[in-house]
């Protein structure tokens, strides 16, 4: 075989990998109820695959190819520990029962309940005992089948780091005795809510980066988008999983228009519409139907309506401003949040004039949570300009640059300014 | 990634084909879906319904189906995936259950990258 045919064959394999590794290792913790054990018993799948899959071919069910092995592998892992546990008990009759008992329940482990076994393992790696940074790595590296090195490049921090995250988060599991299992329904609401959060904090993350240059980070994006996809397969009767699906799609949808060619970012009523990705705004719009035909909206499902409003609106002057600062409204009424409540002020000013705007965002003025945030001065500095008050509207903008973290926000925000003072002709 | 898979038939055996396969398919399309893979897909109709708007020569042509070629092309589907291996590993599942399904017939899938917005970034 030639370097190349072996390089393909190594790719087929991660490819394969890629698409089956979170429906194995999920299968697997549940017989082995430990999901560090459970990621160790695929790897060594994975090695064994990587071994004869060049050499063989890629065999025709490649995810049972993997399952298989990992399940025998399993079963001589039992062996030993039975072994053992029976020398040291000094039995040894039930032995074959027992074994065969054990294996009987494997297959039944790996061939029932697939998307309820991907569910048990979602809900364990966002987990509460976890932090945030912890429950990250983890979902990327089990759900999302990333190596390490995929997930430190992803976030800018050292491979090392990644690693020690997930070493930690896994220990802190076992260590907490946290079962592999669903959550009680009083408690589904909370740990739903800590699963969304986290798919949307690695959303985030590919959307925006908060410091340096590098803006766009689209691959998270796409890594977050998959997993809520995932998700909504699994809970199909959840409002939010199909709002936050929604949110993203139509987010993300905007990711070809909201970047010039020199990189800087462009704002949303400033951009080529027609660069909107139609496909995510279709599929955006379908999935907060979904939410919607559930019943009422939540935080994610307002978000993702309100982001709708934008993506029906063929043109900036065709946007649905009253619906979206109803919308707002309602967002603050469920999550009170100066953010929400600035974005209200933004719509507002937009639905019924900037003095109205002005009002709402003054009102934040004293808010603690809100004063090193750029977007505060950005906003006044916007709504001053437009009710003619240049002079404070420049003040405003230069005081979000100096705020800023994101070096191309400032240049933005520096030109507004520049410009303002050089109408007024100062 | 977006990759669009084509799907042409090659060569299919008389009478229509078999509800094992289409069941086969639609649960493969469901997998996908709920994958987070596949993004949209669907079938085409024959090109007999179909019309070619050709230019050659300086000359704008409007023909009706059906279209000459041997190969007829009766669907797609389009995905989003990390690397082309996946998207290959998509489409190999798919030709694979006609393969065990449909004994006799024959197709091809061509696999092919949508420009995204990286094909078009500034230089770094």
């Amino acid at each position: 075989m030639t370097l190349a045919d072996s390089d393909r064959a190594v790719k087929a394999v991660e490819a394969v990998w890629r698409i089956e590794s979170a429906r194995v290792i999920a299968g697997l913790a549940r017989m082995v109820n430990d999901i560090g054990l459970a990621e160790e018993l695929a790897q060594d799948a994975l090695v064994a695959a990587l071994e004869e899959w060049p050499r063989k071919g890629v065999p025709d069910n490649p995810g049972g190819w993997l399952m298989l092995t990992a399940k025998h592998r399993a079963i001589d892992q039992f062996r030993r520990r039975d072994v053992y546990e029976r020398k040291l008990q000094q039995v040894g009759r039930d032995m074959e029962v027992r074994q065969e008992s054990a294996e009987a329940e494997l297959d039944d482990a790996l061939d029932d309940h697939i998307g309820d076994d991907l569910l048990r393992l979602i809900f364990t790696a966002c987990h509460p005992v976890l932090p945030a940074e912890g429950r990250l790595a983890l979902v990327l590296r089990l759900l999302g089948g990333l190596t390490t090195e995929e997930i430190a490049r992803a976030f800018l921090v050292p491979e090392p780091t990644v690693g020690q995250r997930i070493f930690r988060a896994k220990r802190t599991l076992a260590d907490k005795k946290v079962p592999i299992e669903l959550p009680p329904p009083a408690e589904l609401p909370a740990r739903l809510a800590s699963i969304l959060e986290v798919i949307y904090l690695i959303f985030n993350e590919g959307y925006a980066a908060t410091a340096g240059d590098d803006w766009v980070r689209p691959s998270l994006c796409e890594e977050a988008m998959r997993l809520g996809r995932i998700l909504a397969g699994l809970m199909p009767g959840e409002p939010e999983v199909h709002g936050l699906v929604a949110l993203m799609e139509i987010q993300a949808s905007r990711i070809p228009a909201r970047t010039a060619p020199d990189g800087s970012p462009i704002l949303l009523l400033d951009q080529d519409r027609s660069r909107w990705d139609r496909l995510l705004v279709r599929r955006g719009l379908e999935a907060l139907g979904r939410a919607e035909a559930l019943g009422t909206l939540g935080p994610y499902g307002l978000q993702a309506a309100i982001a709708a409003c934008h993506a029906r609106a063929l043109t900036p002057e065709a946007t649905d401003w009253e619906r979206i600062a109803v919308l707002y409204r309602l967002l603050a009424h469920l999550t009170p949040s100066p953010i929400v409540e600035l974005n209200r002020a933004v719509a507002v000013g937009m639905a019924h004039g900037p003095a109205r705007g002005l009002e709402i965002a003054d009102a934040l003025l004293d808010e603690r949570a809100l004063r090193d945030y750029a977007h505060l001065p950005a906003v006044r500095g916007d709504l001053l300009a437009k009710l003619g008050r240049a002079g404070e509207a420049a003040a405003e903008f230069e005081r979000a640059a100096g705020l800023t973290r994101n070096s191309r926000e400032r240049t933005l925000f520096l030109d507004r300014a520049a410009a303002l003072r050089h109408d007024r002709g100062c | 990634m977006r990759y669009l898979v084509t799907l042409k038939v090659t060569s299919q055996p008389d009478g229509p084909p078999p509800a094992d396969l289409m069941e086969a398919i639609f649960k493969l399309g469901q997998e996908a879906t709920e994958a987070g893979a596949l993004l949209d897909n669907n079938g085409l109709a024959p090109s007999s319904e179909g019309a070619r708007v050709e230019l050659a020569g300086g000359r704008l042509t409007v023909s009706d189906g059906p279209f000459a070629e041997a190969k007829e092309l009766i669907s797609y589907a389009l995905y989003q995936v990390r690397t082309k291996e996946e998207a290959v590993e998509w489409a190999s599942r798919f030709v694979r259950l006609h393969r065990d399904l449909w004994p006799g017939y024959e197709c091809e899938a061509d696999v092919l990258r949508l420009m995204g917005p990286e094909d078009f970034a500034p230089p770094a």
